[in-house]
């Protein structure tokens, strides 16, 4: 049971479940021919189920398992991209997702256009981003090609430049999905020693990946999830042993 | 007791305060409808040219088949002012409407992936139509000065409510479509249908006698109760009217009907508001 009187939480996440309904017919006529051909119209997947998390001020948690076991549902349950169907999700503090990097990004704008859009989709004020600007550029090593447009940066450029934008959104909680397999060995090097730095600052993180042994060492707690089910919940290294058993 | 103090400062991720919270976060809109203006027409030679010479091109069709062919322009005084002060009117409710129904689903990859209030996709496309706008009625404007126009305040007055009501009407709209269309697409194919009948349903290419002569009185009640003829009414009273001897008549009370049409707008703003956030949830797993 998740105590929420813990003044140092950061996340709370109560018996929440989730599932989707996935419907096979999208017009009049398919729906006809599979009411008359006795077709299921619709199926569906429980994606989560009572889920009951704790996560403290300044904790870095794994969220571990296999695909299709709700890591990414349960990340987007706190985002709030989506909402649970029953329980509850509460968060304190600012929330930023570094959920595939670059979603907000548009291949017409510059650069720089698109480091200002992309702040202001995250949750930066004008004045943040002003203050920030350079330090966002320098980080993602993009230098003169900053006014460039989007679409003729090479994908790495792209990526190096998503990532920084969002790395440098002011929050007290992060949640990262698949992004420590972004750029190449030495800019992943540079990603990882600026989420440790932020891991000092005391922000809470949780992390997906299936880099696990990276993700392993970064994270002190982890959080296996098998079909929608916590089934083991401590140790990061126990966890990922588990898994792999 | 305790256990409530302690969560008074915990939020419901994916909670907003829909339209409020559109302009708390101004920032954002801002660059979104700037991100819309720039991307528009990038790549095209003629660039914003093209929302010129669309209602150019739709203007000198008009202005022949109806106010040459049809003789208009021999029934009423500078009747291509008449004609373009409605058109403005019209075509920025039908741009803010469809662009405003497209919206959710044109911005899906971002709103599956980052909570952000979704209510400023079609806020941001009636923004991205009304600077469209603007420039033309600053035309239309320039025109009627040329031949004499004289407004009164309270002319000027309903020029103003009458884009009120079309900002209302068209986000309120494009709320409720927009929401809609996520599911069934089809919300996009009636608003192009709607956007057909707007045109030819509210006195934009012939006067409002024409109506009035022609269907019983009830229904002449409900065609001017209509909040985009109000508005289009609006424009001609703001606008062309001022620049003729005003002996053609507009339609009676007009400040009472733009009232209505007001409160109108205002109602179907927050219905849009309510069908937006009862499906909002839905979003991010349907699209």
């Amino acid at each position: 049971m998740p105590r929420i009187s813990d003044p140092e939480a950061r996340i709370v996440v109560r018996d929440v479940s989730k599932r989707f309904v996935l419907r096979h017919t999208h017009s009049f006529k398919e729906t006809f021919v599979a009411l008359i051909k006795r077709k299921k119209l619709s199926t569906s997947f429980d994606a989560l189920h009572d889920i009951g998390i704790t996560i403290g001020e300044g904790e870095s948690v794994a969220l571990l398992g296999f695909n299709g076991s709700g890591k990414s549902t349960l990340l987007k349950l706190i985002s709030g991209v989506l909402r649970p169907d029953s329980g509850e999700v509460l968060t304190r503090g600012r929330v930023a997702g570094l959920i595939e990097v670059g979603a907000g990004f548009h291949p017409d704008l510059s650069g720089r256009e698109n480091v200002y859009l992309n702040a202001a989709i995250l949750g930066m004020t004008r004045k943040e981003v002003n203050e920030r600007f350079d330090e966002i550029v320098e980080f993602s090593e993009i230098g003169e090609f900053i006014d460039t447009e989007v679409k003729h940066y090479s994908s790495g450029m792209f990526v190096r430049l998503a990532f920084a934008v969002a790395i440098h959104t002011t929050v007290d909680i992060m949640l990262v999905d698949e992004i420590l397999s972004v750029g190449d060995e030495p800019f992943q090097k540079k990603c990882l020693d600026k989420i440790r730095e932020l891991q000092q600052q005391g922000k809470t993180m949780v992390v997906v990946s299936h880099d696990l042994d990276t993700v392993a060492d970064l994270c002190q707690r982890g959080i296996l999830l098998r079909q929608g089910h916590v089934v083991f919940d401590g140790d990061s290294h126990e966890a990922v042993a588990m898994l792999r058993r | 007791m305790s256990a409530q103090s302690s969560t008074s400062d915990f939020a419901h991720p994916g909670e907003s305060a829909g339209l409020v919270d559109v302009f708390r976060r101004r920032f954002l809109l801002s660059l979104l409808v700037r991100k819309e203006v720039q991307v528009r027409y990038r790549g095209s030679v003629l660039g914003w040219l093209w929302s010129y010479v669309k209602p150019t091109a739709q203007f000198i069709v008009f202005f022949f088949a109806l106010g040459v062919f049809l003789r208009l322009n021999d029934q009423m005084d500078f009747y291509p002012i008449y004609l373009f002060s409605g058109l403005i009117v019209v075509n920025v409710f039908n741009e803010a409407f469809a662009n405003g129904t497209k919206s959710i689903v044109d911005n899906g990859a971002l709103i599956k992936k980052i909570f952000l209030p979704r209510e400023m996709f079609p806020v941001a496309s009636t923004i991205v139509a009304f600077v469209n706008f603007l420039p033309q009625l600053l035309v239309t404007v320039v025109v009627c000065l040329i031949v004499g126009w004289a407004p009164e305040p309270l002319q000027l007055l309903g020029l103003l409510m009458g884009m009120i009501i079309i900002v209302l009407l068209a986000t309120g709209l494009g709320m409720l479509f927009g929401a809609i269309n996520v599911s069934f697409r089809d919300s996009q194919n009636v608003v192009e249908l709607i956007a057909l009948i707007v045109t030819w349903a509210s006195p934009v290419l012939y006067p409002w006698t024409t109506v009035r002569d022609n269907v019983p009185d009830w229904l002449l009640q409900v065609y001017l109760t209509n909040p985009v003829t109000v508005a289009v009414e609006l424009f001609h009273s703001g606008l062309w009217f001022p620049t003729t001897d005003g002996s053609f008549p507009l339609p009676p009370d007009l400040m009472l009907r733009a009232a209505l049409a007001l409160g109108i707008s205002i109602v179907v703003l927050l219905l849009g508001q309510l069908v937006f956030r009862r499906l909002e949830g839905r979003f991010a797993q349907d699209l």
